[in-house]
């Protein structure tokens, strides 16, 4: 059998994955990669120029796509510089696999030149992670990589690959199967129990459906608005959840938790059944943990047996895929036809109920003569195509697109939910444009987090990738600012983002377009115009710089205990 | 409650340090722990003692379960299990404790594996209650230094009957 490189090897092995983009950034330890990526045309590489920006460029891909997300970068530096891109999808169970480049086996440990132990550095972010010490095993360690990054829970799986191994002969052969005798997802929930917590679902009659990111990556939109609409069942979702139930349906109640809204809350504390799906219970949707869902029995479907029972004491736990598990629910629902139409009449006046609190507290912020920032995401949301891909920074500017973007479908709104990472948006979009070249790509981003991987607007002129960046300008950083007004007496330490640069100057001199609107009555006008702009753009949106994002729930306290407007 | 949960992993470098850093990065205490190759040598077995309410228990086998390199995790608590450990206790032995430390060592049956004119050294394996109860009693003579190697189990052959 005719040897070939590691490198080429790892190549080959991409290919056999079906690989077909990739993000990055080269460096000395990953020489003979690049090398041999130069002769393989089928694989699209994406040069960032930041690895914080390839990961999260990868990540976006990802989630956009439901495909596993790719990198490489140099070894020492650039391995560090993917950490917080590796943390951010660990967070919120991306599938990503990042390839990193280390110096010779003979020199780790040594303190080399660009050394890092990255494998150490990544284990309690990534869901696994390897280095490769022989290249004999580089092809099977590929293998598992892309399984465990995308199978059960995703995550990123980080392979450290030396440069000795990367130049080393292999007879290469990409194994067909992975066996790995410790690592078994369920996906399949217990049958039992599936008509068990059916059982208690059907004699609810303050039934919610909580709805999280594990909804997304199962790909059970479908099956879990089935299964609402057959029940009458009221769906909330978490930030991660945005899209997986269409806003528009009655049903619907928007997001929940700390800046959820109130019929969202109100329902959560009132209801007597709480159906957690893939969901995980974060602080930042229970607020404080004896108050949340108090009257209400949990049933709680997560393919990850250590979410259940972690934050929330749950009734009903069942493991497993959610696709599988609303598909096992909903296949246990024919026939039970008198049961099914009883609850759908028995829910009536619950349903009544969330209406009116709907009514009572909806969304809202006053018009002035600023341009406020929920004005610009309603018009966003007004313009934009409908398979338009959001991401967001973090901060206000994510709120307020979780709460006024109304999303229809899942993998139409990427934002760093878990870990909270500013800098995420824009290379996200970045990636989902790769993805997706014909669609609308928007980053609905913030002053402050637009400037920590601003960077990448050199990536979009590159490449050609038309993505929009909005940036929605209140020179503060200014979620922060509104914990300062709120709990720190109005001390504003260090959240001034006054100065910042000229974003429409700075858009020009990367060869992209800037726009800068100060007026409500310019918001509509900007934002048709960045549409029809072939190119990257930003746009400047000059926003009230006092609004804040509410309904809030201050840290720790009951959801129900919630400052509105 | 104290727990003696036996983990059988892949005997591979870096997996002990997912192990021991699941439980400093998550806040569970490690009482002690005890690592060698088994039968099998491409596994190993760690043990580890630990203590914490059920909910925390849970929580620690389930994130023990996780990890990818983890192929089986055994709570000894919930079945009928032996353990040992060992201790080595370095004791002053002068002239007046010289003969008292002996008897000790003999009401135990510990070894004596060192001898000096002014100390003994005295190995000894038990349960955790026995070697606790022999560190006390030494040291109103006098404990130089002890070491312990940390608790190992295994599963009794036959589960449920009256212990040996
Ligand atoms: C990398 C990182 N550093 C710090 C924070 C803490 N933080 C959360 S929101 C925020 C302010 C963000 O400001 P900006 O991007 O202008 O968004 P705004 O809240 O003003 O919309 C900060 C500093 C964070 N989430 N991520
Ligand atoms: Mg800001």
């Amino acid at each position: 059998m005719k040897k070939i490189t590691g490198a080429q090897a790892f190549i080959e092995s991409l290919r056999q994955e079906g690989v077909k983009d990739v993000f990055g950034y080269p460096g000395g330890a990953v020489l003979d990669i690049f090398d041999a990526l130069m002769d393989a045309s089928d694989i699209h590489f994406v040069l960032t120029r930041h690895e914080q920006g390839a990961v999260h460029a990868a990540d976006g891909y990802a989630r956009a796509t439901g495909r596993t997300g790719v990198c490489i970068v140099t070894s020492g530096p650039g391995a560090t510089n993917t950490v917080t891109g590796v943390a951010t999808a660990c967070m919120d169970s991306i599938p990503l696999v990042v390839f990193t480049g280390q110096v010779s086996t003979h020199l780790i440990g040594n303190d080399a030149f660009q050394e890092a132990d990255i494998v150490g550095i990544t284990r309690p972010c990534t869901k696994h992670n390897y280095l490769v010490k022989d290249v004999a095993d580089l092809p099977r360690v590929i293998k598992e990589a892309f399984y465990i990054a995308r199978t059960g829970r995703p995550g990123p799986v980080l392979v450290d690959i030396p440069k000795n191994v990367q130049q080393a002969l292999i007879a290469f052969r990409y194994p067909d199967q992975v066996r790995l005798e410790s690592y078994n997802p369920t996906y399949r929930g217990h049958a039992g129990q599936i008509r068990r917590v059916l059982g208690v679902i059907l004699k609810s009659r303050r039934p919610v459906i909580y709805a999280g990111g594990g909804i997304v990556l199962s790909n059970s939109s479908p099956e879990l608005t089935e299964f609402a609409r057959k029940l009458n069942i009221p769906v909330t979702t978490t930030l991660m959840g945005m899209g997986v139930f269409p806003s528009g349906d009655p049903l619907a109640m928007g997001m929940l938790g700390m800046h959820g809204t109130y019929a969202a809350n109100l329902a959560v504390t009132n209801a007597d059944c709480l159906i957690a799906l893939g969901a995980r219970f974060d602080d930042r949707v229970t607020g404080k943990v004896d108050e949340f869902a108090p009257r209400a029995k949990i049933v709680h479907i997560d393919i990850d047996p250590t979410s259940i029972s972690k934050n929330v004491r749950v009734d009903l736990p069942i493991v497993g895929d959610c696709r599988m598990v609303l598909q096992g629910m909903l296949a246990e629902l024919e026939g039970k036809g008198d049961e099914v139409s009883e609850m759908q009449a028995g829910v009536a006046p619950w349903l009544a109920q969330i209406d009116s609190w709907k009514l009572e507290q909806p969304l809202r912020y006053c018009q002035g003569e600023l341009i406020k920032p929920q004005h610009v995401v309603e018009m966003v949301d007004e313009l934009a195509p409908d398979d338009t891909i959001i991401t967001t920074e973090v901060g206000q500017n994510q709120m307020w697109t979780a709460q006024f973007y109304r999303f229809r479908e899942p993998r139409h709104f990427l934002t760093s939910g878990g870990l909270g990472t500013m800098g995420y948006g824009f290379p996200a979009a970045i990636g989902a444009q790769v993805a997706f070249p014909d669609r609308t790509v928007i980053d609905i981003a913030g002053d402050g987090s637009i400037q920590m991987n601003i960077q990448e607007i050199a990536t979009a002129v590159q490449y050609k990738l038309p993505v929009k960046v909005f940036i929605l300008n209140n020179t503060y950083l200014g979620m922060v600012r509104q914990w300062q007004s709120l709990f720190y007496r109005k001390r504003y330490s260090h959240t001034s983002m006054a100065t910042s640069p000229d974003f429409v100057k700075l858009a020009e001199a990367y060869g992209a377009h800037g726009i800068r609107v100060d007026r409500p009555d310019q918001v509509k006008g900007a934002i048709l115009e960045a549409l029809a702009i072939k190119g990257p753009v930003f746009v400047d949106f000059v926003v009230d710089p006092e609004e804040d994002v509410y309904p809030m729930v201050p840290a720790g306290t009951a959801i129900c205990n919630m400052l509105l407007v | 409650m104290r727990h003696a949960i036996s983990v059988l992993v892949d005997n591979e470098a870096g997996v002990l340090s997912r192990v021991v850093g699941l439980f400093s990065g998550r806040g569970f205490n490690i009482e002690s722990l005890s690592v060698a190759p088994t039968m099998d040598p491409t596994k190993s077995k760690i043990v580890i003692t630990t203590t914490g309410n059920d909910a925390v228990l849970e929580q620690i086998k389930k994130q023990l379960n996780k990890l990818i390199n983890v192929i089986k995790v055994v709570d000894c608590t919930d079945k009928d299990y032996v353990e040992r450990e060992m201790v080595i206790v370095k004791v002053r032995a002068e002239a007046e404790t010289r003969a008292e430390v002996l008897r000790i060592a003999d009401i135990f049956r510990a070894k004596v594996i060192d001898v000096s004119p002014a100390s003994y050294t005295l190995s000894l394996t038990g349960d955790v209650r026995k070697l606790e109860g022999f560190i006390e009693i030494l040291s109103p003579v006098g404990i130089l230094d002890f070491i312990r190697t940390g608790t190992v189990v295994m599963e009794r052959e036959m589960q449920g009957r009256r212990k040996l």
